[in-house]
């Protein structure tokens, strides 16, 4: 039994989500094998042979794969899978992309977001805005997964020596033209990696009154989520949403300031390990959830917040 | 350019869905069924193209009992111009969903099919590309925005670190997410309009498409719940519980 897991990685640096799919690898197998597919990504593979766990790198370098659309990168993946019984990729906007295209031109199933792994063809996994988890068996003889990064612990990027190979690549099929990327610039640690996540909702009411937000952040490090109402109204960009249909979080601490706590809001922060909230309405359904509440107007509670961490120095 | 939508029947969004006694399958039998969200998005878009005349046809399908025609009598209430239900009463994973909306394009020629990006019941979020790799199609998924131009479309979809804009030759594939639009009310005679507007029942049979199943869903239980905790008076508080209890800051 071997696995391939294809990294999330941005040609230079290997994304911490590709980390939690190798630890989920290892639970099915030891032979583990990583894929890298991007353009002049060699420093991602270097660091990829470092990882522990990992057997073998498989390095694709072409520019077809720079922007790992889905239409080219799909069919390298297709012709590694063979000597492979698992493909993983961790649940990423690329994996989500990406896997279920593998599958159907493997014609397999695709299972989604996998939070635990029961045996080598059973898995457990969220459905319905995490309500329910259903366990899954599949029967075919290959399977392809994606991971959700937050329910496994990330593999130590430090210690292993795998062997990196160059793999055959391809020219660019040409069905799908890359036009651009718009990043969100932040100096903040990514939403989904950061170990304090400060979220606001419809509640904080503009996008100037985010820098509220910002202030109380800067104090603790934390990376700025939100929820959906506060995307759609235009307060912050769409990759901070965190739910359902955003990105899943699971920091130590995440304070939600100004959300209702909808069920499709809890869906992407429920695991964290402490829950604050900051609600006016004291029947909010985030209290339900929260470890720590506070019942208040947050533009009087925030500024408090932000003196307080100042004043009190005794940090650990 | 003929657009096809897909539009599923699931729980509404509002449903707090539970596992059943022997923990087989969710409980469901009497819980309110809607559109999925994400496919009242797709199925908009497609109304919005046929308003500005970059869409001559408009279609909407949905693929499951026939309880699934409610959906799309509301999508063509919405203004698609003309239904298709997929009949069975089997369990339809997103690759055989695939399958049949495959057949069903290379029966009719369509140029694009608009999905939403995940159903919320089962959060797959497969089907649309699984269907353009069966059809050998570009895909453009997680959309925000999508012009159409002759016979290439402009996609910009939501990524992990903002925003991606692709182009592509049509036909193709696009699924909508949350902020392409927003999707119109439905008015009242519009409802009765739609009755008239033809609304063709095939079977998988019939589609030559195999539906058994790759997956077999074993148990569903609860997830393990959080208990609620306390109320802290103000921010000195909150700070002093955050460091000395949790030790989180
Ligand atoms: C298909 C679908 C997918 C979805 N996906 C997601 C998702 O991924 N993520 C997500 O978050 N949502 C998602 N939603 C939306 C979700 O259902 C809720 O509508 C949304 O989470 C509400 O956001 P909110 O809590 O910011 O706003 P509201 O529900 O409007 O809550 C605002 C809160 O702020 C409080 N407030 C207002 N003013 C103050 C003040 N001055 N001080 C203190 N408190 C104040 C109010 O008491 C209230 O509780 C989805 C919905 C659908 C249908
Ligand atoms: C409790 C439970 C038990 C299950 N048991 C079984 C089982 O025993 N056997 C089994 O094979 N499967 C089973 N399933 C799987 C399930 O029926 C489908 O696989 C799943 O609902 C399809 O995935 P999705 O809708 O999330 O797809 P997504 O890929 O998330 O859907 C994306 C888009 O595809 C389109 N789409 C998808 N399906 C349809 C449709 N039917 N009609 C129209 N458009 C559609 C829509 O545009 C939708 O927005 C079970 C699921 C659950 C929750």
């Amino acid at each position: 039994m071997t696995v391939l897991v294809i990294a999330e990685h941005n040609n230079s640096e290997l994304h911490a989500a590709t980390l939690a799919a190798i630890t989920a690898a290892t639970q099915i197998s030891d032979a583990v094998n990583l894929l890298i597919a991007g353009n002049d990504c060699s420093s991602v593979a270097k660091a990829a042979a470092r990882v522990q766990g990992v057997s073998r790198v498989l390095l694709a370098d072409a520019p077809a794969y720079e922007h790992q659309l889905a239409e080219n990168v799909a069919p390298l993946v297709v012709r590694l899978a063979e000597g492979h019984t698992h493909l993983l990729m961790p649940a990423t906007a690329n994996g989500k992309n990406l896997m279920p295209r593998v599958a159907a031109l493997l014609d397999v199933a695709q299972l989604s977001d996998i939070i635990a792994i029961k045996s080598t063809d059973c898995f457990l996994r969220p459905i319905y805005a995490g309500n329910v988890i259903a366990t899954v068996q599949s029967k075919d003889s290959l399977k392809v997964v994606t991971v959700r990064a937050t329910a496994f612990e990330p593999a130590n990027a430090e210690g292993g020596n795998a062997a990196i190979d160059q793999v055959e690549t391809s020219e660019d099929l040409g069905l799908c033209q890359w036009v651009r990327d718009d990043v969100t610039e932040s100096t903040r640690p990514d939403l989904t990696q950061a170990e304090v996540v400060v979220s606001g909702g419809r509640g904080l009411g503009s996008a100037e009154n985010f820098q509220l937000l910002e202030a109380l952040a800067d104090k603790l490090g934390a990376a700025i989520g939100a929820s959906r109402a506060a995307v759609d109204a235009g307060f912050v960009s769409n990759d901070l949403q965190v739910g359902q249909t955003g990105k899943v979080v699971a920091p130590k601490l995440y304070i939600a300031v100004g959300i209702s706590g909808a069920i499709q809001h809890l869906a992407g922060m429920k695991e964290s390990k402490v829950i604050v909230a900051v609600n006016k309405d004291e029947d909010a359904p985030i209290f339900q959830i929260a470890d720590y509440g506070i019942v208040g107007d947050l533009f009087d509670i925030l500024p408090a917040l932000s003196a307080e961490l100042d004043r009190s120095v005794n940090r650990p | 350019m003929k657009v096809l939508v897909a539009v599923k029947r699931v729980v509404d969004y509002n449903v707090k869905v539970r596992p059943n006694g022997d923990g087989s399958d969710v409980e469901i039998a009497n819980a309110k069924m809607s559109m999925n969200p994400f496919d009242e998005i797709a199925v908009e878009e497609a109304v919005r193209m046929k308003e500005a005349g970059t869409a001559t046809e408009a279609v909407a399908i949905s693929l499951g009992e026939a309880a699934c025609q409610d959906v799309v009598r509301t999508a063509l209430a919405m203004g698609m111009d003309r239904g298709v239900l997929v009949e069975t009463d089997e369990r339809l994973e997103p690759l055989t969903v695939a399958k049949l909306l495959a057949a069903i394009v290379k029966r009719e020629q369509f140029d694009l099919v608009i999905l939403g990006k995940q159903a919320i019941d089962d959060d797959s979020n497969q089907t649309g590309q699984m269907l353009a790799a069966l059809l050998g199609w570009p895909q453009g998924t997680f959309a925000s925005h999508v012009a159409v131009d002759d016979d290439r479309v402009q996609v910009t979809r939501e990524t992990d670190t903002g925003s991606q804009t692709l182009s592509f030759q049509l036909p193709g594939v696009v699924t909508s997410d949350l902020r392409l639009n927003e999707p119109r009310y439905v008015k009242l005679p519009n409802i009765m309009k739609a009755k008239k507007k033809p609304l063709e029942k095939i079977t998988p049979m019939e589609l030559d498409v195999d539906i058994s199943t790759h997956l077999a869903i074993i148990a569903v239980a609860e997830p393990t719940q959080r208990s609620g905790g306390i109320k802290v008076a103000d921010a000195k508080e909150l700070v002093e519980k955050l460091r000395n209890e949790a030790r989180v800051i």
